[in-house]
């Protein structure tokens, strides 16, 4: 018999906010956190928006309490704050030690350093102490050893579905007894790797994002770090502490169309969401609020649009993507959306998508573009769509505590 | 033209890599896309940049890339049009 | 919970693709760093296909091909990768384009940078829409990925996985490296490589993939049975509980075991830990090393995945992977022990 999955804490830093607390204000005030580049020097600097997370790396060696300046990279500053915060809201730092793992999601790991430093590397030794946090591992083994974490530590890179897939396997380890808790989540800074990347691939919105718009014209894309404490629910009954949701459902699908396009008609969408709601044994209809992938580009918005059709037919729930807030994440994506979702089950809200101004004609929904308070939400589904068409879905469940 | 249409042929083929294909098995007006040569979408991009390195052109949106692509002589003809004297 | 080991596709600096053989002969080489034994990647990729890949999306899409076909198998149930660090090549085509100054970069090399493209490549190429993830943790990579589909299995929603393990060196990518005191200074004799007694270790490359399932069938190599990580262990003594908290999960003792190998890479500062399980817990069995064939990389134990299968399919340790003398009775019961840097510590279990 599986074991249910439950969420006992939460850490979130992004350009909406650098703990859960000012997360929840930017939400509830409907404020983007989109503007303009400062901290990264990019030739794109004045070419697109950005959400970046508005400090500099002392700022965020101060936020984080760390006194040797040392050799971290902002990837592995973001992922210590967001993945401390969580393991402090769910008060493990205070709780006898059970088995536990933590499982990050990054693609860019400490480029931000390597790409400063390549031509020292390859020429001199003056920047040797950066070398080896290049990798996607560095952030994740920094994060284990302040948090303690021995019996289980793991990376996953997905493109920007990595951290929901983090979610994923920290959900079917509890739930066959493999581990008692679980650390999930991902962490990505911006870079001008990426920035560069995305900009070849002529996917960056020179407007902030529009999701779901018929003008929408790509991505904005934004950084930050974003983790869950996923337990047993033995586990989270240890030391009276509050549940926030449970984890009802996850599906995994891979699209095998194209390295960076979905099908025109969002099989892989499709296939993911069908997959999570199978793995919850729940009905379409039950699903009050998704948290679409929505990332504004063309091809996105209108796959995952007909996808969402095909699937909940006439009862299509409360659809809105929050990319317009937080700009797309990447890798840390899953994990930060995840948690809006499950904002909105313990806030009794449903997100906006905002920069909505002209709904798109393919689509026979519209999704929701104010704020809806005071809204009862049981169950939500969480969107995460990679490049290489990795799709994954999560499916949360209030907590009935 | 016919000039440019050879020199094209032969650095479409080197910019996307199309290694079993000699410039004498592209016809100039023969699709790229598609049942042509089979390019996809992430060869348009890399066609732009061609233009963007090679020709000093800038393609901004995407877009324009599938009238412009269609056939190394319609790029011929782009390039002839565009290119300052 | 274990899997059946039933395809195998091994692409290394050894001649390794046909699965008919099992290590006919030994290359040897004196090298920076040895590279893999490339076959001719048109017998098994469209050239169309080919016209955007790097040797390492190469290297991944033939070995898993090589695998699927060793196992008779069409569509895997899930497709899982591991690799610490993806494609190294089209990662440092966009370093090099950007430290030179230029504005403006190629989709492709970005597109092939990302780790995933491996797994989801080979997913297009086999038309496969089932589960896909692929891990990118140092020497933890290939045991995540088995360890994924290892509990698959047990979850009862897979039959087959396709797993692999991949990871390419490059020369700047050495000599970057050799300055943080991975490897060794100076080009090295394979086959002599302990005799060096020096820092660093031979750095080499490669990719294996396997298909398991998740049941007995004909043509199995044997029985992958747990897989474990361990995340810098305090000392040795720690390392040694761990080793026999894994085995009497396993109902197993150090002394059922017919063979261990380890994964010794020549690096003296690094080695002594195996020097010392040799010497300790492990003195009464048959000792097996191998990174002397592939080099050291972050997926390297999938080149030892592929020794102990085949050890256990051919019940034949050949000489040159024997690192002492035991007399060896049948071949059952083989661990794979491996450190990198004493820090990500794995233990595979195979059985017959």
């Amino acid at each position: 018999m599986a074991k249910q999955v439950v969420i006992t804490g939460i850490g979130i830093l992004s350009s909406i906010g650098k703990n859960l607390p000012e997360t929840i204000e930017s939400l509830l005030a409907s404020r983007s956190g989109i503007g303009t580049l400062k901290h990264l020097n990019s030739p794109h600097q004045d070419e697109f928006p950005f959400a970046e997370v508005p400090y500099s790396n002392q700022d965020l060696l101060d936020i984080a309490r760390l006194t040797d300046p040392s050799n971290y990279s902002r990837n592995t500053l973001l992922g210590m704050i967001a993945a401390g915060e969580a393991f402090q809201h769910a008060r493990l730092d205070r709780l006898p030690r059970l088995k536990t793992g933590l499982i990050s999601a990054t693609t860019v790991g400490g480029m931000d350093r390597c790409e400063l430093y390549f031509n020292d590397f390859l020429t001199n030794n003056s920047k040797n102490q950066y070398i080896d946090v290049y990798d996607c591992a560095d952030s994740t083994e920094r994060i284990a050893n302040i948090l303690n974490i021995r019996d289980y530590l793991t990376t996953i890179s997905t493109a920007c579905s990595s951290a929901a897939n983090a979610i994923l396997l920290g959900a079917r380890m509890i739930r066959r007894g493999r581990l008692d808790r679980v650390v999930a989540g991902g962490t990505e800074a911006l870079t001008s790797f990426h920035v560069n990347g995305f900009s070849a691939l002529k996917i960056l919105d020179k407007m902030p994002c529009r999701p779901f718009d018929a003008n929408r014209n790509g991505i904005t894309l934004g950084e930050g770090a974003a983790y869950l404490i996923l337990e047993s629910e033995e586990a989270a009954r240890e030391g009276d502490r509050e549940i926030f949701a449970e984890l009802a459902g996850y599906g995994n699908a891979c699209e095998a169309y194209h390295q960076t396009a979905s099908t025109p008609d969002g099989k892989g969408a499709l296939l993911a969401m069908e997959r999570a709601l199978n793995v919850s044994g729940l009905d379409p209809s039950a699903i009050d609020y998704i948290n679409a992938h929505g990332t504004g580009t063309d091809n996105n918005d209108i796959a995952e649009g007909l996808a969402i059709e095909r699937l909940f037919g006439e009862k299509i729930p409360f659809v809105s993507s929050t990319k317009p807030f937080t700009g797309h994440m990447t890798s840390a994506a899953g994990s930060a959306e995840a948690i809006l979702s499950i904002l909105c089950l313990t806030h009794r809200m449903i997100l906006p998508n905002l920069n909505l101004k002209t709904p798109m004609p393919e689509l026979h929904f519209t999704p929701v573009t104010e704020l809806r308070k005071n809204t009862d939400v049981s169950l939500v589904m969480s969107n995460s769509f990679g490049f290489g068409g990795n799709n994954t879905s999560l499916i949360f469940r209030k907590s009935t505590d | 033209m016919e000039e440019l249409i050879e020199k094209l042929k032969r650095e479409v083929i080197e910019q996307l890599n199309l290694e079993d294909i000699a410039p004498e098995d592209i016809d100039a007006d023969s699709p790229l896309f598609g049942e042509g040569l089979g390019l996809d979408s992430i060869d348009a991009l890399e066609l732009i940049v061609l233009l963007e390195k090679n020709y000093g052109l800038k393609i901004e949106d995407p877009k324009d890339g599938k009238k412009i692509f269609h056939s190394i002589r319609t790029m011929a003809d782009y390039i002839t049009e565009h290119q300052k004297p | 919970m274990a899997a059946y080991i039933n395809g195998i596709g091994l692409i290394s600096p050894q001649h390794t693709t046909d699965p008919a053989l099992f290590l006919p002969d030994v290359m040897e080489y004196t090298a920076d760093f040895l590279q893999v034994i490339n076959p001719n990647y048109k017998e098994y990729i469209h050239p169309l296909a080919a016209r955007r890949m790097s040797k390492l999306i190469k290297m991944g899409i033939t070995s898993a091909k090589i695998a699927m076909a060793d196992a008779g198998c069409q569509m895997p149930d899930a497709i899982i990768t591991g690799t610490g660090l993806g494609s190294v090549e089209d990662t440092e085509k966009i370093l090099t384009s950007m430290n030179a100054g230029e504005q403006l970069m190629n989709p492709t090399p970005f597109i092939q940078s990302t780790y995933n493209t491996i797994s989801s490549q080979i997913a297009i190429t086999l038309q496969c829409h089932n589960y896909n993830t692929t891990y990118v943790h140092r020497s933890f990579s290939f045991e995540s990925a088995l360890q994924d589909a290892l509990l698959q299995c047990e979850e009862k929603v897979i039959k087959t996985a396709l797993v692999g393990g991949i990871d390419e060196m490059t020369d700047n990518h050495l000599l970057i490296t050799r300055r943080a005191g991975h490897w060794k200074m100076q080009p090295v004799n394979n086959l002599k490589l302990l005799s060096y007694q020096t820092p660093g270790a031979l750095a080499g490359e490669g990719s294996a993939f396997f298909l398991l399932r998740d049941r007995h069938s004909p043509g199995d190599y044997g029985v992958l049975r747990d897989v474990k990580t361990f995340f810098r262990p305090k000392n040795l003594r720690i390392t040694e509980q761990e080793i026999s908290t894994f085995l009497s999960v396993n109902n197993l003792t150090v002394s059922q075991l017919d063979a261990v190998i380890l994964g010794y890479n020549g690096d003296i500062l690094f080695d002594t830990v195996y020097d010392q399980l040799g010497s300790g817990i492990f003195s009464n069995q048959q000792q097996i090393w191998y990174k002397h064939l592939c080099g050291e990389y972050y997926t390297s134990t999938g080149f030892a995945v592929w020794l102990a299968a085949n050890i256990l399919k051919h019940q034949y340790i050949p000489a040159a992977v024997k690192f002492n003398n035991q007399p060896v009775n049948p071949l059952r019961q083989i661990l794979l022990y491996n450190q990198y840097r004493n820090t990500n510590h794995s233990l595979i279990l195979i059985s017959r």
